[in-house]
């Protein structure tokens, strides 16, 4: 049997061993027995979000709308939205976990106090948690897609790839959310974030294709990560690749590597303090 | 021995008392409050009253609206939804934070001031921020041109009214969840969610599936958007409909405000 | 001199303009029982949390087992344990939940964790609400598990923020005679507290802070002896009259510190004393010759009375 103390020296003077002990699995053995005890209401229910959207557009809406260009082909709108929404909750929920989340655990429950109290470094709780909020993810995309596969939204066998892409795109977001929190001090200068969300996920193209828009309104659009998301869960989700897909691919892949190495610099301003 | 507090005065303005530290409290966000108030129905109008807008009238035109522009259609509705959004915050947050979070109410009614006095100072702290987000969206939609002053003045009381009555309802059913570890985010999920989505707020309530349409006619913010809709811009309703909105709405505040003050007295007298 | 196993040198912690604690030096040797004492916000705390590496200092060096709480946070936390002023339960899980993912944290054996968890929930007499949800756990009991959570990985070093607040005379007794054979075992203790008995059963040493400075140093008896007096005389005449013969005792002693209800005298011999001011046919109301506490060598350094 090993002592704290022998497991800790095990990797003293590895890469990172300021931030970093090799346990992010911890954080996750410890969202399951929260799971198991305690979180699993909220937690079953986290899907339901996007499948009311869909409902709601799909076939409320649908009826005004008709069928849409949607850049591959045109589609009944319904059709359209479905990666849409797939792909806005799973940017949203990797928001919040990146951030309000973080936040209150951090200010409110003290929960990372008491982790942070033992070997466990910052990053192991970052991971961790990270890692925890993509598995939701991934369940949700897995259920959104069961769920509308039989109601006839799912054009191909193909489409089973935009469920990975969801993640993806989930941990793009979810990499920045929370270097960007340890700006934050107050509620209300967290109040902000979801102001700045609103208008980028009303116009990324989630619920009616951009073009509808002017040419620089357009434009603007199409620099909001919020829309590449968009965009590459629609690709893979009608089964369609082209340059633009392999855009949407590179932005996201910028975008993690940046926001790995933002938050990770942030890190002990965010759980130090 | 004179204390220099007139307990007979606190009595009889208990409920001003707690409004006012409301309404204090909301200064503390009231950077968000007028961005949000302001920045929402901007955005919601160019986003999906335009971006949509677009869709709907290349495919139908105005036939599914009712012979308006799409635009016109949901202004009404997406000021009463800013209108109840805003009442829940008010309505919802401070009930939690008093009884559980921050136990406030407990230490207000060890003061002169009583429970129903504090569900009053209570709702009137939404109200003002209710009127406050009503007033700002209906002047953008006067600044779209969505609307005009003179024929839909009257929309603002209306909603207003209907905010008003989600509100009590609200607190009544807020205080009385003893469990609420979650009660937050299953009731945003299972029931203000598909309220705002099926009360016909971004397509007639009739275009719906039958199944899905009690969704809208439980919804206080469906009979508050037709309500809307008749009073900014002549939308055809008739008089049995008007009279069934009105009172559903206002047997919902009554039922509302009696929940809330049997709760709160029960809470606080343990 | 004894191995330091702490090691601060112009320690010093600001957040923003303001100076938490303010370049202060002290030494911990191993195994001994180490006191932090100072009224509130003279930055006990927050010296904790920079001991613990929880909390990063602006200036300053501080090594914990010869190591750099920068550089080697995760091994030095590995000998710690920490028992925060504030206590941080998961609220999510129950009692017995707490003190397994704690050690899980620690990467402890799930095996080993599980024989321990036992040990602990008798020690924190916590058996019967094992699989209660933490917030259904009395204020007390949640400083027990608190206690008994930072016992998990069998540190090196304990940090205890003012432990026995809210415990009740058995649980602080209990307590007591566990850290004491904690003490036994080699464990060091590192405590704040604002309880003087507690400081003088517990603390072979200790440092009094105020305002982010330490103001004395050395063993509760050393203190004793250098800033107060053997003996202290108690007089109470009622709080109109204390003012009235404030002055007229001043000329009779050394030394005196007027309270809100009473009047202390700092002497070698207090019954003399009494006997004098009765001969002046001062009556007091009540009357009390003790000794010197640590309590009196607080008074002196911070003009402040601990208890609030
Ligand atoms: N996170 C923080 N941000 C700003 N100021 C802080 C912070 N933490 C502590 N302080 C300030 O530092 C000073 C010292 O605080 P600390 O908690 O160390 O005091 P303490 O000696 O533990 O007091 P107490 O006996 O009340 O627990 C206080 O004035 C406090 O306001
Ligand atoms: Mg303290």
């Amino acid at each position: 049997m090993k002592s704290a103390v022998e497991i800790a020296e095990a990797r003293a003077n590895r890469w990172g061993h300021q931030l970093y002990a090799g346990r992010a699995r911890a954080i996750l053995e410890r969202a399951f027995i929260a799971l198991r005890s305690s979180t699993w209401v909220p937690i079953v229910t986290g899907f339901i979000e996007p499948v009311l959207y869909l409902l709601a557009f799909g076939y409320g809406m649908g009826e005004l709308i008709g069928d849409v260009d949607s850049g591959r082909g045109t589609v009944d709108y319904a059709v359209f939205i479905a990666p849409g929404l797939l792909a806005t909750s799973a940017m949203n929920g990797a928001i919040y976990d990146s951030t309000w989340n973080v936040f209150f655990k951090l200010n409110e429950s003290k929960l990372y106090k008491g982790m942070l109290a033992t070997p466990l470094g910052p990053l192991d709780v970052a991971l961790g948690e990270i890692t925890w909020a993509l598995l939701r993810g991934l369940s949700y995309a897995i259920a959104f897609l069961a769920i509308t596969a039989p109601l006839g939204l799912v054009p191909g066998v193909s489409a089973i790839l935009a469920i990975p892409a969801a993640v993806f795109i989930a941990f793009g977001f979810a990499s920045f959310g929370m270097a960007i929190t340890s700006y934050f001090k107050t509620y209300q200068q967290m109040g902000m974030i979801n102001i700045v969300l609103l208008p980028m996920f009303l116009f990324s193209g989630s619920l009616y294709p951009i073009s509808v828009y002017p040419d620089w309104l357009e434009f603007l659009i199409q620099l909001f990560p919020s829309w590449h998301g968009i965009e590459l869960v629609r690709d893979l989700w009608f089964g369609y690749w082209d340059s633009g897909t392999l855009l949407h691919l590179g932005y996201f892949c910028v975008m993690i590597v940046t926001g790995l190495y933002f938050t990770t610099r942030r890190l002990r301003n965010l759980f130090m303090r | 021995m004179n204390s220099g507090i007139d307990v007979a005065k606190v009595r009889a303005r208990g409920a001003a008392y707690v409004a006012e530290a409301r309404i204090a409290q909301m200064m503390k966000w009231k950077g968000i409050i007028a961005i949000v108030a302001i920045g929402n129905p901007l955005f919601y109008l160019v986003a999906i009253g335009i971006g949509i807008g677009v869709l709907v009238n290349e495919n139908s035109g105005t036939s599914g609206t009712g012979g308006v522009e799409y635009i016109t259609f949901i202004a009404p509705a997406l000021l009463a939804s800013a209108a109840l959004t805003g009442a829940l915050d008010e309505a919802m947050f401070p009930v939690m934070e008093g009884f559980k979070w921050r136990k406030l109410f407990y230490a207000i009614n060890s003061t002169p001031i009583n429970p129903g006095q504090i569900v009053l100072g209570v709702f009137i702290g939404a109200i003002a921020r209710v009127v406050f987000t009503v007033v700002c969206y209906w002047a953008l939609l006067i600044a779209f041109g969505v609307v005009t002053v003179s024929q839909s003045w009257d929309v603002i009381p209306v909603t207003i009214f209907a905010a008003g009555a989600f509100a009590a309802v609200i607190m009544g059913v807020t205080a009385s969840v003893k469990n609420e570890d979650y009660f937050m985010t299953v009731l945003n999920r299972m029931i203000i969610m598909p309220m705002f989505l099926f009360s016909g707020t971004f397509f007639p309530l009739s275009t719906m599936p039958i199944f899905l349409q009690p969704i809208g006619w439980i919804s206080p913010l469906w009979h508050a958007t037709e309500l809307g809709r008749y009073f900014s811009y002549g939308y055809s309703i008739s008089g049995i409909m008007l009279l069934v909105h009105f009172s559903y709405l206002i047997v919902m505040m009554i039922i509302g405000f009696k929940l809330a003050n049997k709760k709160f007295a029960e809470r606080l007298a343990k | 001199m004894p191995e330091s196993l702490i090691s601060a040198r112009g320690l010093t912690k600001k957040y923003g303009d303001f100076t938490a604690v303010d370049a202060i030096d002290f030494d911990v040797a191993k195994g001994e029982s180490f006191g932090l004492l100072g009224p509130n916000g003279a930055g006990k705390s927050t010296t904790m949390r920079i001991i613990a590496a929880t909390s990063q200092r602006s200036s300053g060096t501080i090594s914990i087992l010869g190591r750099d709480p920068e550089e080697h946070g995760p091994q030095i936390r590995a000998h710690l344990g920490v028992v925060p002023q504030q206590d941080n339960l998961d609220g999510e899980l129950t009692v017995s939940e707490n003190l397994f993912i704690y050690g899980r944290y620690f990467g402890l054996s799930k095996k080993f964790i599980r024989n321990k968890i036992e040990e602990l929930l008798d020690f924190a007499q916590l058996q019967d609400k094992r699989d209660a949800k933490v917030e259904a756990l009395s204020g007390g009991m949640k400083r027990r598990l608190t206690i008994a959570r930072a016992l998990v990985s069998e540190p090196d070093i304990l940090m205890l923020d003012e432990p026995t607040t809210g415990l009740d005379p058995q649980a602080r007794h209990i307590l007591w005679d566990r850290l004491f054979r904690l003490k036994e075992t080699g464990v060091t203790l590192v405590i704040t507290t604002h309880f003087m008995d507690e400081a003088e059963q517990l603390c072979d040493r200790l440092v009094v802070m105020d305002k982010g400075k330490i103001m004395a140093e050395g063993s509760p008896l050393e203190l004793i002896k250098q800033y107060s007096t053997k003996e202290v005389l108690e007089v109470r005449f009622g709080s109109d009259r204390n003012k009235e013969v404030a002055p007229i005792l001043r000329e009779m002693c050394s030394r005196i510190e007027e309270l809100p209800d009473r009047i202390l005298m700092y002497v070698e011999d207090g019954e003399a004393l009494l006997e004098a001011i009765t001969a002046k046919k001062l009556h007091p109301t009540t009357s009390l010759v003790r000794r010197s506490s640590l309590e009196d060598v607080f008074l002196r350094l911070t003009g402040r009375s601990l208890i609030e």
